[in-house]
């Protein structure tokens, strides 16, 4: 079992994020389970969303304080509470960040990758919502899903020009990590 | 066909299959996805029925009450302060014998105002004469609702029935789930055909005045047929099965490793799967322990509880709601198996967790089998956090 958990504030496409990994897992033929988890329920306000994959019908439903994985979809969260809390020894973080100095020290096996996102997004969908771009980034950094598996996923969610802006932004945030990794 | 969908979209779609003529519903949070897939199935032509947009849950119950009297398969959906808003024609709906079928997204009650999981609101709901079925998963969300409509509909029951899915965790959860076809929902739920309706060609009325002469028979015409509904449920799931593959046991209980178990927890909902894991993992530790999952609330299976339990030295049940002043509801009624009884647990410990959201985790229900002890336990709340109760709330 692999278990993901997102960090944003709502409004920010938490949901999504999470609704689009888990799709990309379900159409590799294993079992996801996506779920959000709100706080104070209001647009702004801190929530997670989380992915809880395995290779057969996932069944606990409690939310994710040992995570494989962490995607940070606004860095400023990062301030008030620790996003890491939990992360596995040899776990891996994402975070849509633009300077990758900022990035919290953790331990020598946990990898933490920074990705702007944001800024990809600017230029790919003209609008600051870098999940797209952080989903790119998180299947390069991680090696769970392929670029493939995430451009079908795009194109069953997204129409028109959203489709091709996002299906442009899941290349250039895998690409961004290809590179330094 | 598999597809990997949100659980309010699922209640959409199976709600779809079994092509309702009339919904009618208020928009409350977590039951919100549900009524809004339907609306705009509705408005896109995908689905022919009525979405009847009304100001209020009370309206919205009245809206299915009196759509569902002139003859037609009606639909709603609500939650929470929406349920208990809609009180009063439920009973009246379970009264007339109409056979409509609600989703309750299962929230926990004002005040203090939460959004989030509990079962206080149907639990609530209990002696109001409807069937209540509740769900682990969302496959299982969804099939419920099938079932609902065909036991419903029987000309032998004439009854409402409620299926309740925990809010957000079920309804804003996203898995696989293996949609029916049309066809095998047309096989198994026939078009509804009441047995008397409203209609001016043929004029009666329902919901009269009965008074004291009458009254207490209507009441016992309903508690006679939850006792033939303990047999229709099993007959009702034997054909589920048949058609769609899928099978739920007698669709009363699901009994997961209780055959030889030394401990067992008593449960409903979506917790249930959190417990199986926590059941697997104690068995591969040689622990004997086991899960009782009931499905039907009401009718209560009480002889089924009895056989499963008698000879299992130790019970605790958990339940996701309260009946303050007394003991918890679902411990009520498991106690309540063995009264008088040759055979009984020597403990049914009562434990109350996951209030108004408070995340239920493999933690929470390991201390449970480890606070399933010789001493039995008399409604004990788990996670609780003592420092919340000695701060200013204590004083």
């Amino acid at each position: 079992m692999k278990e993901i958990r997102i960090h944003a504030r709502a409004g920010q496409g938490a949901i999504t994020t999470a609704s689009l990994l888990g799709y990309a897992y379900f159409l590799k033929g294993m079992y996801p389970y996506a779920f959000p988890h709100f706080g104070a329920a209001r647009m702004g306000a801190p929530m997670n969303a989380f992915v809880r994959v395995d290779t057969r019908p996932v069944r606990l439903r409690s939310q994710i304080y040992e995570p494989d994985y962490v995607l940070v979809m606004d860095p400023t969260l990062m301030r008030g509470f620790n996003c890491f809390s939990g992360l596995k020894e040899n776990g891996v973080a994402v975070i849509n960040e633009k300077d990758s100095s900022l990035l919290p020290k953790t331990n020598a096996k946990q990898k933490i990758f920074a990705v702007p996102a944001t800024d990809i997004a600017m230029k790919t969908i003209g609008r600051p919502l870098g999940n797209t771009a952080l989903i790119g980034a998180f299947a390069a950094a991680t090696a769970e899903l392929d670029l493939d598996t995430l451009i079908e996923v795009i194109k069953k969610r997204f129409s028109g020009k959203a489709q091709q802006g996002n299906i442009e932004a899941v290349k250039q945030g895998f690409d961004f990590i290809k590179k330094i990794r | 066909m598999k597809e990997f969908l949100e659980g309010s979209r699922a209640i959409a779609e199976v709600v779809k299959l079994c092509k309702p003529g009339v919904i009618s519903a208020y928009p409350i949070t977590p039951q919100t996805h549900i009524v809004e897939e339907l609306a705009s199935m509705v408005a896109n032509g995908e689905l022919s029925a009525q979405f009847v947009n009304v100001e209020s849950e009370h309206s919205a119950a009245s809206v299915v009450l009196g759509a569902q009297a002139t003859g037609v398969r009606t639909f709603t959906a609500t939650s929470s302060q929406g349920l208990f808003y809609m009180m009063e024609v439920l009973f009246n709906i379970a009264g007339m014998r109409l056979p409509l079928v609600l989703t309750c997204a299962n929230r926990a009650i004002s005040a203090p105002i939460n959004i989030w999981n509990d079962q206080q609101d149907s639990i609530s709901l209990r002696d109001s004469g409807w069937i209540q079925l509740y769900a682990e998963n969302i496959q299982e969300s969804a099939d419920l609702h099938l079932i609902a409509y065909r036991l419903s509909e029987d000309k032998s029951i004439m009854l409402p029935t409620m299926v309740c899915m925990d809010g957000f965790i079920l309804t804003h959860g996203m898995e696989a789930v293996d949609m029916p076809k049309q066809e095998e929902v047309d096989k198994f739920l026939p078009p509804y055909k009441p047995l008397y309706k409203l209609d001016t060609a043929e004029p009666l009325s329902m919901g009269l005045l009965a008074d004291p002469d009458y009254y207490m028979e209507t009441r016992f015409a309903i508690q006679e047929t939850f006792k033939s509904l303990l047999k229709a449920i099993p007959q009702v799931n034997a054909e589920f099965k048949g058609v769609f593959g899928r099978d739920y046991g007698d669709g009363l209980v699901e009994e997961y490793y209780t055959k030889d178990a030394q401990k067992v927890i008593v449960a409903m909902g979506s917790v249930c799967g959190t417990i199986k894991e926590v059941v697997d993992a104690q068995r591969a530790k040689g622990k004997k322990v086991g899960l009782l999952k009931v499905i039907s609330y009401r009718p209560f299976p009480y002889a089924r509880v009895y056989d499963i339990l008698k000879d299992v030295p130790r019970v605790a049940v958990l339940d996701k709601a309260v009946s303050l002043g007394a003991y918890a509801p679902l411990a009520v009624e498991v106690k309540a198996a063995f009264s008088g009884k040759q055979k009984a647990p020597r403990v049914v410990s009562s434990f109350v967790a996951g209030l108004g959201g408070r995340d239920i985790t493999l933690e929470s229900i390991k201390e449970i089998f480890l606070k399933l002890t010789q001493k039995e336990a008399s409604l004990e709340f788990i996670d609780l956090k003592p420092e919340l109760l000695t701060e200013e709330y204590g004083q």
